[in-house]
């Protein structure tokens, strides 16, 4: 049954050039059933190549399919070729699934949007992307993929073009991602000199036979999380991800939440047999991870936007991941980006849906009491709300319990990433609190008259458009026109049933790796022959570490219901300015490529245009000045210049050239 | 021991003298549309465009006929022209002209239908064809001095279409082109005939501009091959255009009328890169191997400089330009590798550059002629007005970019992987490079094609079925080249791997460590050298 995984790519590949070839003609909703009908039957051709993975025995579970040579030049060789093994499978069953849903709610949420089917068309362009990256059976076909989602990504970020904002921010989003892929390159580079191949089964094979040593095994992790950091979004790069909430909330769910950004934990988890002989690269992992954790949630706690703060807790989400893999937790890793993808598309589409039903609105302080007017949102957001603030039983409560076991066991500097760790699950219990408070309860600020006067935006708030025709509604401070007695809706089914099905999974995703026991770590013993097996302490400490996270889970929703639902304590206590401006990372970066980096460019193009083309041009002015002064052999034409000095010049060096005897 | 000897034979059973076909063609229609009358503008362009299309046809004849196994020269013609001086007319293809032959016959016609030259059609049309068989003539000829004529003759139809159907500053643009070139294949002659006269002393046997039998016989000293090896190396840095001697190339292009900037850059300067591989590498390779520092050095810089420079550019279509001095630096880093990828990737990219930077020349054209104007400032919102024409923009940007899947992507990989095997260090820091591709494109496609279009914007025309069918083979040949670019590098490989082999047969101190996987590694440091190299 595993023959079929060349399906699971094919289909949102036929998606899309049939939504190219006929997708303005079939138009609003046929086009977007077709999209989400591929995508659903790559999810069932998914689920097939999994059953038949799942019985066979656990050494035989890797599947290879190569379909043609893509390059071949002198010992480099690539194939098209896919690898269906526990690792990609897993991958690939949520993001066809997770894939499906959202293209499923999108019908909904791009309804009347005139570029429709074109929207169809990028997804399920991203779709295929995203699934060879996935199943790639190689690094440059995994590459293939990875720039085919940070592609569809600019084209979606910038998708209502007509507004300049979210065409910056679609470009932004590609150039720094493109600095990552540089580390991509490199990486490649250097494995493919070392051993002579870039196909990860012989990559395992190089590490077993110890081809891939030290020095070069740090310096290829190091290169490869390079990659990591730009399209995961960590620091230093992770600038890009809060401006990408520009494009429509489906992507954000689909693409900035759930399946792109957690590329880079795969692509390292794919590495980790090189990671695992990387010394002190994993060091550097999990501090960048567990800091970029803790700096965005810290940003989040001050973000006003319904996205932003969204997209901060997604970069500090995927700090977690890194911390695992840092700390060798790979199956942790792997555990907590399928339970995030669950809780945080959950998330981002029951805020699209809120958006929906505010007329186009983010901004939370103009929210409020939503709860009695959208309950199927409401419900299901707060299903997500205590799954992502680690509430047991819900599914985040498990995988990152797993991620803050296992830095408490990393031996170099273990406790000290547990206690960063604890204090951000602190700060993301409170600011998705927060959040939940300021949107669906207290007061209904839409209907103050005081809430209609915006605020300046932070960070840009860059507001959206779903469903409208370009610029008339392109402002925050559309408020004013909405009516005294204006009434948020709940959305249609189409955005509902998701929301449902992505509850569920939120809820109960912890089942996959429970820690109990060792035969209910489902997922650690599925994915075993791919990653490393991994020991994180016995019972009574990993109870007792449990019992502390469930602890400042709840002092983090206590302490956000004292400052914002009986607001005890003035809420700039916490929304510092430094969180607001998101400590000044972007800030610096903007200023610094606008003013000594565009002053560098500047003066390049002055030394060109002055110096390079001045001296050509003086030389030449020199020469038709000394033609003036031979006037008796001008003739006006520089041409017969040139050529009187060519022959000239011919004959004198044709003469020495011929007596240099060597 | 792989052959080092680039043999010429092997006529692959095409019964008449085809190469000769492809080049004569164009010039024959040059004569024809001398004949015709000058006030029958669609009569004019029609013939030039059969006449193209007809050589068009016979190179991709020529592709079909190719036989892949082959390293040597096929399609050989080789006739007596002035005997005493051993000087022949002597044509052939292997892997490495192949595609630029096929490059030319498509893109000439491409850029014929493209045109659409204001005033005297005829001679524009005229001087097209001539540029063609010139341009046809440069990469078949075989004989030193039959290369120089077809070298210098692309020359002269370029400075008329430049200085006569150009834009604003097209006179001065003109003259700088042709002074700069013309500096440069000065010196080139007075190589070629400085390795005749030597070659023929040394070995004792009479004077041939024969490129094989030069090339096979190795007959000049080390010191006077480096020299000789400089003054070709001038002559074609000029036409890549290497920095600091490219200051000629946006003036050029963006002088130049649509046809003439496509050509200049799909064609022109891969007559560059293409003498570096044929003429630099082949005939000096111990040379080469001395120099390759300093070029893997220009080209690096090339790369950098060409894209910060192009991000500040105010002008669309000098922004494609100075784009162009970036991606022909990773052509020069690919070639100055040595080695298998590097090469082949280099001369991929030569046909890639040609197909994308070609297309964005012609997409660029389409705006002035709507607009008038190619300041980005005076552009914005464009894809709201003409979706067709942005559509077709950014998958020839991302191309261009060398987004994988397009065809960019392959040439660019294998140049940085070969310049990263060979050259570590310069490999790592042209890899940089991709980022500022990234930089200066879709910053200048937010620009013009983003935002809310105003006025004249607004009203802007998509494309018509004529324009679009002019990108349609580009396009297709960008995704197909992309995807499965197999067939273009089954047919270089062999003649890069020869060429290879013979550096490796005549340079002492050259190497090419051997990369395999091999997870059980024993005793593999076999790798076997061959003691010959020039004599001293």
């Amino acid at each position: 049954m595993e023959e079929l995984v060349w399906l699971i790519p094919t289909l949102p590949l036929a998606g899309f050039l049939l939504l190219v070839a006929f997708g303005r003609r079939m138009g609003e909703p046929a086009a977007g059933w077709l999209a989400s009908a591929m995508m659903a039957g790559s999810f069932a051709a998914t689920v097939v190549v999994f059953a038949g993975l799942f019985n066979e025995p656990e050494s035989h579970r890797i599947f290879t399919q190569s379909l043609f040579t893509w390059i071949a030049v002198d010992g480099f060789e690539v194939s098209v070729g896919l690898l269906a093994d526990p690792l990609s499978i897993t991958m690939a069953l949520f993001v066809t699934g997770v894939g499906a849903l959202i293209h499923l709610y999108s019908i909904g949420y791009m309804h009347g949007d005139k570029d429709f089917s074109k929207f169809f068309i990028y997804m399920n362009l991203f779709a295929f992307s995203m699934l060879v990256l996935v199943l790639a059976d190689n690094l440059l076909l995994t590459f293939v993929g990875w720039e085919g989602v940070g592609t569809c990504s600019y084209l979606l970020i910038s998708f209502w073009f007509t507004d300049e904002q979210n065409a910056v921010a679609g470009k932004k989003a590609f150039v720094t991602n493109r600095l990552g892929d540089v580390g991509f390159m490199l990486g490649t580079f250097v494995l493919w000199t070392t051993i002579g191949s870039i196909n990860y089964l012989d990559i395992d094979a190089a590490v077993s036979a110890e081809l891939i040593a030290g020095v070069t095994a740090t310096a290829i992790a190091l290169l490869f999380f390079i990659a990591a950091t730009g399209k995961s979004a960590q620091i230093p790069l992770f600038v890009w991800l809060p401006d990408a909430m520009a494009g429509p909330t489906p992507v954000s769910a689909l693409i900035h939440a759930a399946t792109m950004v957690a590329a880079g934990v795969f692509l390292l988890v794919r590495m980790s047999p090189v990671l695992h002989e990387a010394a002190w690269a994993n060091d550097v992992i999990a501090w960048v991870g567990v800091i970029t954790a803790f700096v965005a949630a810290t940003i989040a706690v001050a973000q006003n936007d319904i996205k932003k703060v969204l997209a901060f807790s997604t970069i500090s989400q995927l700090g977690y991941m890194f911390l695992a893999i840092g700390t060798g937790a790979y199956a942790a890793a792997m555990f907590h980006m399928v339970t995030h993808a669950f809780f945080k598309a959950l998330l981002f589409l029951g805020a699209g849906s809120v958006i929906h039903g505010m007329d186009d609105r983010q901004d939370m302080r103009v929210m409020g009491g939503l709860s009695k007017f959208m309950p199927l949102t409401t419900i299901t957001f707060l299903v997500g709300w205590l799954a992502i603030a680690g509430v047991p039983p819900f599914s985040g409560f498990w995988s990152k319990d797993e991620i803050l076991a296992s830095a408490w066991a990393f031996d170099s500097g273990g406790a000290a990433l547990w206690v960063i760790g604890l204090v951000t699950a602190l700060i993301t219990a409170f600011y998705m609190s927060r959040q939940v408070i300021m949107v669906f309860y207290g007061r209904p600020h839409w209907r103050d008259e005081t809430a209609r006067t915006p605020a300046p935006a932070s960070l840009s708030a860059a507001a959206e458009n779903p469903g409208g025709d370009g610029e008339a509604e392109l402002d925050v401070d559309g408020l004013a026109r909405l009516p005294a007695d204006y009434q948020p809706h709940e959305s249609p089914w189409q955005m509902t049933v998701p929301l449902v099905f992505l509850s569920l999974l939120a809820v109960v995703g912890g089942v996959l790796n429970l820690p109990f026991l060792e035969e209910l770590a489902l997922l650690e013993n599925w994915l075993e022959p791919v990653t490393l097996p991994h020991e994180a302490g016995s019972g009574a400490e990993l109870w007792a570490l449990a019992s502390a996270a469930t602890a400042i889970a709840l002092i983090g929703i206590g302490s956000a219901t004292v400052i914002y639902q009986r607001r005890r304590v003035s809420r700039e206590l916490v929304e510092r300015r430094l969180f607001s401006k998101g400590w000044y990372v972007d800030i610096f970066y903007s200023w610094f490529t606008g003013h000594p980096g565009r002053r560098f460019f500047d003066a390049i193009r002055w030394f060109d245009e002055k110096v390079i083309d001045g001296a050509a041009n003086g030389v030449a002015g020199l020469v038709r000045r000394s033609g003036t002064a031979l006037r008796s052999l001008q003739t006006g034409y520089v041409r017969n210049y040139a050529l009187g000095v060519a022959f000239g010049t011919v004959l004198l060096l044709v003469y020495f050239i011929t007596r240099i005897q060597v | 021991m792989p052959s080092a000897v680039i043999a010429a034979g092997a006529t692959n059973g095409v019964g008449f003298p085809l190469l000769t076909c492809i080049v004569a063609l164009p010039a024959l229609g040059a004569a024809v549309l001398a004949c015709l009358p000058r006030a029958r503008g669609d009569l004019l362009k029609l013939v030039a465009v059969l006449f193209a299309v007809a050589s068009g046809a016979l190179s991709i004849w020529m592709l079909a006929e190719f036989d892949t196994a082959f390293d040597g020269f096929q399609f050989v013609s080789r006739h007596q022209w002035i005997e005493s001086f051993g000087i022949s007319w002597f044509l052939g293809v292997d892997g490495i002209s192949l595609f630029l032959v096929v490059l030319s016959g498509v893109m000439f016609p491409i850029a014929l239908v493209a045109a659409s030259p204001k005033q005297d059609q005829k001679s524009f049309y005229a001087w097209m064809l001539l540029l063609m068989a010139g341009s046809m003539g440069a990469f078949v000829a075989l004989d030193l001095l039959l290369f120089f004529v077809f070298f210098e003759i692309v020359l002269v139809p370029m400075y008329f279409l430049i200085g006569m159907w150009g834009y604003g500053n097209r006179v001065y643009a003109a003259t700088k082109f042709f002074l700069f070139t013309m500096l440069g294949s000065a010196l080139m002659l007075v190589g070629i005939l400085a390795l005749v006269i030597l070659t023929s002393s040394n070995t004792g046997q009479g004077v041939t501009f024969d490129l094989v039998e030069l090339a096979e016989a190795q007959g000049v000293g080390l010191v006077a091959a480096r020299w000789i090896f400089v003054s070709f190396a001038l002559a074609f840095a000029v036409k890549v255009p290497l920095f600091p001697v490219h200051t000629w190339l946006p003036d050029a292009h963006t002088e130049a009328p649509t046809a003439g900037s496509v050509i200049l850059a799909a064609i022109m300067l891969k007559l560059g890169t293409y003498g570096f591989l044929r003429f630099g590498l082949y005939l000096f390779p111990e040379a080469t191997h001395w120099f390759a520092p300093l070029f893997l050095t220009l080209g690096v810089v090339g790369i950098i400089y060409g894209a910060v420079v192009a991000t500040m550019q105010r002008d669309l279509k000098r922004l494609v330009a100075y784009s162009s001095v970036a991606h022909l630096g990773f052509i020069v880093i690919g070639i100055f590798a040595l080695n298998a990828q590097g090469l082949e990737g280099g001369v991929l990219q030569m046909v890639n550059h040609g197909l994308s930077t070609g297309a964005l020349f012609i997409l660029v054209g389409f705006i002035y002629e709507r607009r008038h104007t190619r300041e980005i400032s005076e552009l914005g919102g464009l894809q709201k007005s003409a979706p067709i024409l942005a559509g077709v923009f950014t998958v020839v940007m991302l191309s261009s970019i060398g987004v994988p899947g397009l065809n960019g992507f392959v040439g660019e990989f294998l140049s940085l992987l070969g310049a990263f095997r060979g050259a570590r260090w310069w490999g790592a820091v042209a890899t940089l490079g991709v980022v500022l591709a990234a930089v200066y494109l879709l910053w200048a496609y937010q620009r013009v094609f983003h935002g809310s279009p105003e006025g004249e914007n607004a009203r802007l025309r998509d494309l018509s079925l004529r324009e679009g069918l002019i990108m349609v083979p580009l396009v297709g040949l960008i995704v197909f080249i992309g995807v499965y670019p197999r067939p273009v590098l089954a047919r270089i490989e062999p003649s890069v791997d020869a060429l290879v082999a013979h550096v490796d047969a005549h340079v002492e101190d050259f190497e090419v460590e051997e990369i395999v996987f091999d997870p059980l590694p024993e005793g593999n440091d076999d790798a076997e050298h061959d003691e010959e190299g020039g004599e001293d």
